[in-house]
This record gives C-alpha cells, structure tokens and sequence, in this order.
C-alpha cells in the first residue's frame, strides 16, 4: 500500500522493535506462572462444566481444591490426569466427586508422569479437534453464505435478558449489521468465576455464559441463513475469566472477543501479574480458534485526552501486537483499537482523526482494525450525536477501517433502543455505500496538516515505546503513562490466584494450540 | 402587536407559533409496518394528548415491529408561574474563587475523595470532575491549589469507599453513577448513606452524587447533601462543598 502520510519506515521499525523487545522481556515473567483462571480453563477444556448445589461452578471447585492442597503450581492437567489414572473416571465425574468431598485431588497416590501426561493428552487432543471443526465451520459458512464488505457493521446488544438479547440481534442483522457484540452485565469483569445457564437479569449488560453462548450463536446462525450472511459473534474476553471466557468461545463458535493485554490492568485494577499472565493463555486459544481479538486502546481516550494522548494509543497497539505474537495470534485476527473521541469543538479535529486512522491503517497493514466510536463528547444531544456519529463513519471509509463499532445517537442516555440501532445502521450503510471508493481517489496534501499530525503521533509513540523499553512495562504502568493511571506490580484484584509453575507443571493445551510455534 | 404575548400560566410547545403545541416524537411499535400500524400510532398520539397526529416516517425494523417519526399538537398546558425546583443553592465560584475562600475560610487542605461506586465501570463523569485535564475546559478538582482530590476509580465497593475515606481524611465524598438500568444507582447510593451513618461519620462529610441520570432534589431524597446532573463542572461542586465546610461547622473536625 502506498503511504498517503510520509511516514517514517524506519521509525515504524524502530517502534515495533521496541515493542518486541517489551513483550518479550514480559514474556520470561509470564511463561515462568500460573493463574487460577489458566487452570479453571484448563478444566473447561477438559469437559469440566455444571455448578455445584450452591452454584459454584464445577471448574472453580476443582481448582480451589487444588490451591487448598498447595497444587496450584503444577497445574490442573497433573492432578486431574492422575486422579483419572486412579479412579478410572473422566474429569467431569471426578469434578463432582471433588464438590462432594470423596475425593482430594492433590491427596491422590501420584502416578508416572508420563502416564498422566499420555491420559490428559488424549481428552486434550479430542477438544482441540472439536475447536478446530468449530472454526473450520465458520470457514464453511463464509464460503457458502458469505459475508458483508468491511468495514464490517458492529453493534452492541445489552438488555440484561439473552432472549431479548437475541429479539434485538435478529433484528439488527437483518437491518445490516455483520457483528453482533452481547455487552456483559456491569461488574462481571471482576468475578472469579463465570456464572452458569441462561440468564435474564443483568445490568447495563448480559452475563456471559457458555449458555447463553449457545443461544445467541444459534439465533445468529439461524438469522445469518436467512439473510444469506454469516453474522459474526463477539463478547469479551477481558477480566478476571479472561481465559475461561476464550475457552468458552472457542467451543460455541465465537467470531469476535474483546481482549486486551493490559485493559483489566487500568481500567478494572486487576493485578498486572495475573492480567498478563491470563492474556497470553486466552490469546492462545483465541488465536488457535480463528477469533479476531479486539483490543482496548480507544478507552485510553475516555480519560484523557484524544488530541494529547493520541500516541499512547498507537504504542499500546504496538505493544498488543506483539503480545499476541507471541500468543500465536495471526496479524489477520488482531483488531487492534482505536476511537473518534476528539472533542468536536476543535478546529481541524476531523483532520486529525483522519491522520490518526489512515496511520494505524498505515502501520498495521493486515489488522482488522477496530474503530470505535465517539462516546466521550455525546450529550444528550440526539441531533448532533447523529453527525458526529456521521463523521465518525466518514473517517472509517475514508481510512478502511475493519470492524466498525456503530456509534448510537442516544449514547451517554441509554443502552440502544431497538430503533436506535436501526437508525445508526442507517447511518453507517449509507455513508459507506455513498463514498464507497473514497480512499482509493484520495491522497493527502504533502506535509499538510493530517501528514505532519500523524508522523507527530509516531515519533512520539516510538520515543514512549524506546523509555517503556528500557525502564520496562511493569515501571512503565506503575508511572501511570497510560491513561495517566497508575497500577503497581502487587496492588489490584486477583494476585491471590498467581502461582510460579512447578518443574513438572503441565498445560497440554499451551503445546497444541501453539502448534510448537514457539 | 402582531405576536401573541406568552401566558405564563398556561405555556405549551412552540413550533413556529404561539401555541401549536407542535411535539415532535419517535417510538417502535412490536407490529409489522402498514396502514394499521401507522393508525394504531396515530391512536396512541392522540391518548397521549396530541391532536392532528402526522406520522412522517414509518420504517419495518426487520422483526416485524415499526419505527415511527410523528408529529402533533400537544392540547395541554402547564402553569410555569407555580413550578418550583430544588436546587444546589449556593453562587458558584470560578477556581479561582474557591481557591481563595479555601485559603480565607478553612485554612487547611481539603480532602476530597471520588469514585464510581458498586459495579459502575463508567468513569467519564468522576473523571471529568475530579481529573487534572477536567472537561470541556473547566478544570478539575485535581488542579485546585487546596484541594487535595483523591480519585479510585471505577467499581469500588460502598465498604472499601468509605474505609479510604476515613483513611484519607476525607472532607467531601464524591459518588458518580453512570449505570441506571433498573434502578441499580438507587440501591447503591442508599446503600452507601446506610453504611456511612452505621459508621457515624455521616454527618461529618459532605455527601455529593452526580451523574447524567441524577438531580439535586433525588440526592436529597436519597440523603445526599446534593446531586449535580450532566452539564455540571468541576467548580459548581467545589462551590458547593467549601460552603457546606464551613456552613456546618466542619472545617475543625477532625476524624
């Protein structure tokens, strides 16, 4: 691709080396733990599910019950393919004996760990096979029922009632739109398990379940056949399930799941540790599973500023796309994220956004970019938020963006209205169908103003990312360079459940669905 | 005069005459778009008290239910000479301002602790009151020479709030909600008063809620000294908390 905005080769290298650099110095600290919601998914992934009869999950009781035992370290896969070697049961049944008490995993005689290996592998072969159909079926789908242009339509549903939830789906594919995303209740982020069934009550959001999974998948396929569609699933994938929730999508055909390597760090004050340690396993799965990931950095410009600040965005993107490198995540599923929240009173601002969206686009050739939309700057204005949500859609066609998050005309009043969404719907089909082919006729005034803002935004994103390099990112975040919020390395939630891996730790999964890529 | 006066005592929509009562709406019906559904709208405009209701935009939303745009003239009036609202009764001071009462009336830092509270993760408002850079350039509190602004962030539980307050010395609790599907901010921020009289600090502080679905006369109602709504900034809530210090004679507390 042609460079419409001058930029430096060299520094782009120069900044993506940095990020390399940062990932991979994180990269030592993360391979060297576990977390217990690593190991909650490992048992997910071992056709652990259910709730026992005060609701706790099955996964969170055998995995307690091996922190209990002092376990943890060597993982769920070791105590769990012993205990099968022992009882001659298969996890599911020995999970139910652990909630009953007539077993304690870590108290079982320790068999050959060769043998307990060979038993894991075998339950561990068959689920990746079933996550590897699941996305051959989504190929499937692609190729018969196809899919619409990017960038793709991405709205929100949120009644709190899944079955409402998939009314409100249906309806907003069938008026166009290619991505339905399921917002999670407020505060699910922070529990310590995932919660189990349908579920009808929620705040701001719907719980995210493997089952209501299935019911929005189903109603999603259903609706995609009838408008000869295949309608993308997203959730998130971000908190302290992150893995859980990837291992959750992977087995119900999920297209789509918000995960980043550092949101739940500033933005839900989840420790640091235990964030980056659950971010590479998710991203693993994800990446095995065909997910396109989205990540977080718009929220960066919800509290501070987009015009200031605009470079933090470009070296957290820097930084996630190495972190899901390493995780094995294909250039080609990493929506990387950026947002349209500059204050709309600025002269110019249009110009900048311009420059910061064709610069990411720029940059990150392959990345199925996420645009997000303004949110920050909307009042109750209906009339105005409309244009700036207009605007909003002109940038992305102008820069082809990917994934297109709808802005709603009603943000910063309610979650959207079934007519809300229709109307925003509206707005997108008709802006990009309307200058379709803009940015294949545009080019941008040499060292005009959009040129000289985004090679601005890249040098100083590279000089971040050279200080990130040599003061490290643990430092780095500790500073509060991002989003000016400050995290240390042993404050936030969940560092309870981060534990160094034993010699003889064991995750089968780690070696599969790398496929021996690292 | 060729324009008709405004009667007060009896005001209603103006669209480009006195008194059309000309109201604008938009609403979805759950039935299929055709000639029925549009009647079945007009209907409804007509009990909602519009006369000549005029659907302009009918539109079939893909489940069979429609969305309509109408217009209508609104046959009901109200009296704006009797209408009385409650409000944060206090004249605002630019920073400046407060700045100088801080140093002339309570003589010492004040402390003021914010965060979005129970399972709200929305932060916009907090952050626009409390953060350096403020909002739509009225600075925030973090910038007041005097004020020492603590802002936790977004989720943090009633119990960990208020224990940092009574770590921190707090002088003002601020409490943004954002989140308001069905009721959550209600229960949230009686809570909060319950727990802050349990531990006998209530009247101690000044209590402030804000958020783009919060108004003075709910705070009250709730036991808040005061609620700011959307459009507020950063120095109508100082105004209002270093008055209150002084006013209830808490500037030489000390907890």
């Amino acid at each position: 691709m042609q460079s419409k905005l001058n930029l430096d080769q060299s520094l782009i290298e120069k900044a993506r080396n940095s990020a390399r650099q940062i990932a991979e110095d994180t990269q030592f600290f993360i391979d060297k733990h576990t977390t217990v919601a690593v190991e909650r998914t490992v048992a997910r992934l071992l056709e652990i599910d259910d709730v026992d009869e005060i609701d706790t999950p099955l996964p969170n009781v055998v995995v307690d019950n091996i922190k209990e035992g002092g376990g943890l370290g060597l993982g769920t896969s070791y105590w769990m393919g012993n205990a099968m070697i022992h009882t001659g049961k298969n996890p599911q049944e020995i999970a139910q004996m652990v909630s009953t008490g007539e077993i304690d995993l870590t108290k079982v005689p320790v068999a050959d760990y060769t043998k307990i290996q060979e038993k894991v592998t075998v339950l561990a072969k068959k689920m990746v096979e079933r996550i590897r159909k699941n996305r051959e079926q989504r190929d499937e789908f692609l190729n018969t029922l196809g899919e619409g242009p990017r960038p793709y339509l991405y709205v929100i549903v949120a009644t709190g009632n899944i079955y409402e939830d998939v009314l409100q789906a249906q309806a907003a594919a069938k008026q166009g739109a290619d991505i339905i995303a399921v917002i999670r209740t407020t505060g699910q982020s922070l529990l310590d398990y995932v919660p189990y069934g349908p579920t009808t009550e929620g705040f701001g959001g719907t719980y995210a379940t493997q089952e209501n999974f299935r019911i929005m998948r189903k109603a999603l396929d259903e609706v995609g056949n009838e408008v000869g569609r295949y309608i993308r699933l997203c959730n998130y994938c971000s908190g302290l399930c992150m893995p859980e929730i990837a291992a959750m999508g992977a087995m119900e055909r999920l297209d789509v799941m918000l995960n980043d390597a550092l949101y739940g760090i500033l933005f839900r004050d989840i420790n640091i540790q235990r964030t980056l340690v659950d971010q590479y396993f998710s991203r693993i799965i994800n990446g095995f599973t065909g997910v396109i990931i989205n990540t977080g950095e718009d929220n960066y410009l919800t509290t501070s500023d987009a015009v200031e600040e605009a470079h933090t965005v470009l070296a957290s993107q820097f930084i996630n796309e190495q972190f899901a490198l390493k995780a094995g995540l294909p250039e080609e599923q990493m929506g990387l994220g950026h947002a349209f929240e500059m204050t709309p009173d600025l002269k110019n601002g249009f110009l900048l956004e311009l420059a910061q969206a064709q610069m990411a686009r720029e940059i990150f050739p392959n990345a199925p970019l996420k645009y997000m939309p303004p949110t920050k700057y909307m009042t109750g204005n209906i009339y105005k938020g409309h244009i700036q949500d207009a605007l909003f859609n002109m940038v992305a066609i102008m820069t082809n963006q990917s994934l297109q998050l709808l802005g709603m005309l009603t943000e910063a009043i309610h979650t959207p209205l079934l007519q809300d969404r229709a109307l925003s719907i509206e707005n997108a089909k008709y802006v990009f169908n309307n200058a379709r082919d803009i940015s294949s006729e545009i080019e941008f005034k040499k060292d005009g103003i959009i040129q000289k803002r985004a090679q601005e935004v890249l040098a100083n994103a590279a000089d971040m990312l050279e200080q990130i390099e040599n003061e490290g990112l643990f430092e780095t975040i500790a500073q509060g360079k991002f989003a000016g919020v400050k995290r240390a390395m042993d404050g936030g939630k969940g560092l309870e459940g981060v534990t160094l891996k034993q010699e003889k730790y064991f995750n089968p999964f780690i070696e599969l669905m790398l496929g021996g890529a690292r | 005069m060729a324009i008709n006066q405004v009667d007060l005592t009896k005001i209603k929509p103006y669209g480009d005459t006195m008194n059309d009562g000309m109201v604008q709406l938009c609403f979805t019906l759950p039935v299929p778009c055709g000639e029925e559904a549009k009647e079945a709208a007009k209907r409804l405009a007509s009990k909602m008290g519009l006369e000549e209701p005029a659907v302009v935009d009918a539109k079939d939303l893909g489940v069979g239910y429609t969305m309509f745009v109408m217009y209508g003239k609104c046959q009901h009036t109200v009296d704006y000479t009797v209408i009385e609202v409650p409000k944060v009764d206090v004249e605002v001071m630019d920073k400046y301002g407060v700045e100088d009462f801080i140093k002339e009336n309570i003589k010492r830092d004040v402390v003021i602790v914010g965060a979005c509270t129970g399972t709200d993760a929305h932060t916009v408002g907090i952050d626009a009151i409390m953060n350096m850079k403020g909002y739509a350039g009225h600075y925030g509190l973090e910038r007041y020479k005097g004020v020492e602004a603590i802002n936790l962030g977004s989720q943090v539980p009633n119990e960990e709030f208020i224990a940092k307050a009574i770590e921190l010395k707090a002088d003002v609790l601020l409490i943004s909600q954002v989140v308001t599907q069905k009721d959550i901010h209600i229960q949230n921020l009686t809570n909060l008063v319950e727990l802050l009289e349990a531990e006998g600090i209530r009247d101690k502080i000044v209590l402030i809620c804000g958020g783009p679905r919060i108004n003075h006369e709910l705070a009250k109602e709730l036991g808040f000294d005061a609620g700011f709504g959307s459009g507020s900034f950063a120095e109508d809530v100082a105004s209002f908390a270093v008055n209150e210090i002084v006013d209830r004679g808490l500037v030489d507390i000390s907890r």
